[in-house]
């Protein structure tokens, strides 16, 4: 959509005005997190630039912060959490969720609008209400898991956490895998159980290796979903389990630290690594499919 | 008329068919099977528990079983005080209450509906003993056995046939007060002919036995009963007839009905401990909220009360919720057009670039959509504030002097601004991919016969950009009124929405049930729009990044 070269005056203007438009609605887009990254640096303990920053002087720069983060035991202790929590939780909803996707793409399923509907609603249903929800029954569970099973009061924090993110979590899960299998040649299990493979062979040495993309992008989902969430655990956790979000939520509540800014910019390091990896999966998962036959 | 068909097997083809379909559909519900159990215990079950709560009000029964009991021909709009026998049920049960320490989450509970309640309920609590000492130490008086737990013991266990039915009432009694179980073994149960002669005291000794036995896990027949068995005992010795009584401490029954002991007035001394006994307004309370089940919670969150003259709105100082949904509503309007303003022209400019110049655009809209929710709210928090960098932008530009530094968070600007940001995505995602399905030469073919740019973009893009409008507009809608992390943070009190009351009535101010009505009202209001959006778009079109 080049400007033609007959274009009048007002449409030239309309042209280039509308690139500046669209520039600064990006420029509003990606500004605040662009903004939060050089401010991490900052050898203050200021939220805006100093004037030694501006002036490009390595005076106004510096580490701390980062150090604080590695160094201060409230987010070690939240850093800890997270990368327990998060992984445990994805590690469920993806072996349910793959399972289950897989049952969803067979033709014949009964009931399957409810169920579809049922393991869908966690993504559906506002956080703070899921919260409140989770907040009345998994009190509830705890106290039971504690008295009844004499489980220990740490380990079933953590266990309510991560069931609390593993369901939420699923939605992704499924909505990533039944996509995938949507292209999935049936024949070719046909294929492998006409040469001999059990089911269980088939699925992991023909389905698996395919949808392999699928599964991953949607555990990738699952993961950031535990890993960003904090309504729930605030509402379900208590303090020993506190994540980084949690953490980052009570200091921009509470006492402001700049080290939130650290946190921040490492965390937006994370997304884009999991952004491309993401990106680079649906590609390979896009040739995958194309290369087989069907 | 053909043969049926037979399967290599020599079944009948149809029946063959119909047995692989079956299996097939018991193999895919077997995979299913465990991620739906799993999503119905952790999640689904959940919410209807907090459905559940939102209109559960079993407190009020449980606390004051006699009370309620005897409050419910009472009439609540008069100008009469209820009956004497409503002060003494009123007392026992208070006095177990006390000893419970259920009596102040009573009071709380009641306090939601009536200010006030909470410290009448709270000092009458303490004043128990005081009431039950009228009897208690002049009986102690009479006798000093009385004084000892054994001398009750004697009396009240079954030294015959057991009143197995009082026992289970008072079992369930203290289950229900406590909250917790009461069936464990004790060892004691009630004489059933001491019950029958002395009906209040036996009951309120069985309840005492069971408490100590299955909450304090001691042998009732090693402790001393709670006071309150005496006044109970004093009023049944006015009436008891004790001539055909040869059971134990028969002696020690009469020496104490000759002495005319006297009762406590109840109505009375509940009186004296707080002037608001003698008005109506604590008992209309009582008896309005008496139900198991209570519509209360949701007349609470739409600001309105019942009262014992039907529903009633609530005082002028605590409507604030109608207020709120209403801005809750207004807001997330708000924040859905600015994200179609900002949104359609992404959209529009992603849908018409090449391919190769879309894609690198199109990570810009990406970035913000995968970088953490907390990251991209601390963001705003740095770039709003008064000594933020806009303002110093500002300043530093000179629109602004540095003293008249603009506010910018804490209010509802701050909230609208950070949740367009926030949102953006999942409106250009929709539109974008609509978009991307209108084929240009439509345009090209308007233009053509003669339309100006604006009639081609108005008449024939415009309307087929729609869908994709309506389908990002639910969804930003949807997901901004439940939003509640970044109000919280840049919305100070006038930025904030209905889940930060939620989320306050859970974790500070203890109304639960007022939480989850609110989460309720707001579950149906979201299931509503996903229906809607369902019917719309199809859920099955929701796609990630």
């Amino acid at each position: 959509m080049g400007l033609p070269p007959y274009a009048t005056l007002g449409q030239r203007i309309w042209y280039y005005s509308f690139r500046v438009i669209c520039g600064l609605i990006f420029f509003f887009l990606v500004a605040p997190i662009v903004v939060v990254m050089p401010l991490s640096f900052n050898a203050q303990d200021f939220f805006t630039f100093t004037p030694e920053m501006l002036r490009l002087d390595p005076e106004g720069y510096s580490l701390k912060h980062y150090r604080d983060f590695f160094t201060n035991p409230q987010w070690q202790l939240a850093l800890k959490n997270s990368l327990i929590i998060a992984p445990l939780a994805t590690i469920i909803s993806v072996s349910l969720g793959t399972l289950a996707a897989i049952g969803l793409s067979q033709s014949h399923v009964p009931f399957k609008g409810t169920i579809m509907a049922i393991l869908i609603s966690p993504m559906i249903v506002p956080l703070i209400i899921s919260a409140t929800g989770m907040f009345f029954f998994y009190a509830q569970l705890g106290n039971w898991m504690e008295s009844t099973l004499g489980l220990d009061k740490g380990f079933v924090g953590y266990v309510k956490v991560v069931l609390a993110h593993a369901v939420l979590g699923i939605p992704f899960v499924i909505i990533t895998v039944t996509a995938t299998l949507v292209g999935f040649d049936r024949s070719l299990t046909r294929a492998a159980a006409n040469m001999g493979a059990g089911p269980v062979t088939t699925f992991f040495r023909v389905q698996m290796p395919l949808i392999l993309p699928g599964v991953i992008s949607g555990g990738l989902f699952a993961f950031i979903t535990s890993f960003d969430e904090v309504v729930v655990v605030l509402f379900v956790g208590s303090a020993s389990q506190k994540t980084l979000p949690w953490q980052m939520f009570i200091g921009l509540r509470e006492q402001i630290s700049p080290t939130i800014l650290a946190v921040a910019t490492i965390l937006v390091v994370i997304s884009i690594a999991l952004l491309t990896t993401v990106e680079l999966l649906r590609r390979r998962s896009e040739r995958l499919r194309g290369m087989s036959p069907g | 008329m053909a043969e049926a068909m037979l399967a290599a097997d020599g079944t009948p083809l149809k029946r063959s068919l119909a047995r692989a379909l079956r299996r097939q559909k018991l193999r895919a519900l077997a995979l299913i099977a465990p991620l739906l159990l799993f999503v119905l215990i952790t999640f689904i079950v959940p919410i209807a528990s907090m459905l559940f709560r939102s209109v559960e009000n079993e407190i009020v029964a449980n606390t004051l079983p006699y009370t309620v009991e005897a409050l419910a021909d009472w009439d609540a709009t008069g100008t009469d005080l209820p009956s004497d026998a409503t002060f003494e049920a009123m007392f026992y049960d208070m006095f177990i209450a006390a000893e419970a320490k259920r009596h102040t989450r009573l009071g709380t509970r009641l306090n939601y509906e009536t200010t006030g309640v909470s410290s009448l309920f709270r000092q009458s609590g303490r004043r128990m003993d005081d009431v039950a000492d009228i009897s208690y130490e002049p009986l102690e008086d009479l006798d000093k056995a009385w004084d000892d737990g054994a001398t009750w013991y004697a009396l009240f266990n079954a030294s015959g046939d057991a009143d197995q039915a009082l026992l289970s009432e008072q079992r369930g009694r203290v289950a229900r007060l406590s909250g917790s179980d009461a069936s464990a073994d004790i060892n004691f149960a009630p004489d059933a002919q001491a019950a029958a002669l002395l009906p209040l005291a036996a009951r309120e000794y069985t309840a005492w036995a069971v408490y100590v036995a299955t909450q304090d896990n001691r042998d009732p027949a090693e402790r001393d009963p709670w006071e309150a068995v005496a006044p109970a005992l004093v009023t049944d010795l006015q009436t008891a007839d004790l001539s055909g009584y040869s059971g134990p401490m028969a002696d020690m029954l009469r020496t104490a009905q000759q002495a005319n002991l006297t009762v406590p007035n109840f109505t009375r001394e509940f009186a004296d401990m707080d002037e608001d006994w003698a008005t109506l307004e604590p008992w209309q309370t009582i008896q309005t909220h008496a139900g198991t089940y209570t519509p209360g919670y949701f007349l609470n969150a739409i600001d309105a009360q019942k009262t014992p003259e039907g529903i009633a709105w609530q005082p002028e100082e605590k409507q604030i919720l109608l207020t709120l949904f209403g801005r809750t509503i207004w807001m997330s309007l708000l924040i859905t057009f600015s994200c179609i303003a900002l949104g359609y022209p992404i959209a529009w400019l992603l849908a018409n670039l090449p391919m190769r110049k879309a894609n690198v655009l199109l990570i810009l809209v990406l970035l913000p959509f995968w970088t953490s929710l907390l990251v991209r709210t601390s963001a705003w928090k740095v770039m709003l504030q008064q000594q933020g960098v806009i303002n110093d932008v500002l300043v530093w530009v000179g629109l602004v002097a540095d003293d008249g530094r603009l506010i910018m968070i804490n209010n509802q600007f701050g909230t609208i601004v950070a949740m367009t940001h926030i949102l953006l995505p999942f409106m250009i995602l929709p539109m974008y991919s609509v978009m991307q399905t209108i084929p240009p030469s439509y345009l090209r073919a308007a233009k053509s016969l003669g339309a100006t740019n604006w009639t081609a973009f108005w008449r024939v893009y415009f309307p087929q950009s729609v869908p994709g409008i309506g389908a990002g507009s639910i969804l930003v809608f949807i997901l901004s009124i439940g939003y509640y992390i970044t109000p919280e943070i840049v919305g100070g009190t006038k930025g904030v929405f209905i889940s930060n009351r939620i989320a306050y009535h859970i974790s500070s101010s203890l109304n639960w049930g007022l939480a989850a009505a609110l989460g309720t009202i707001l579950l149906a209001a979201v299931l509503v729009l996903y229906w809607a959006y369902d019917k719309i778009v199809g859920i099955d079109n929701v796609k990630l990044g």
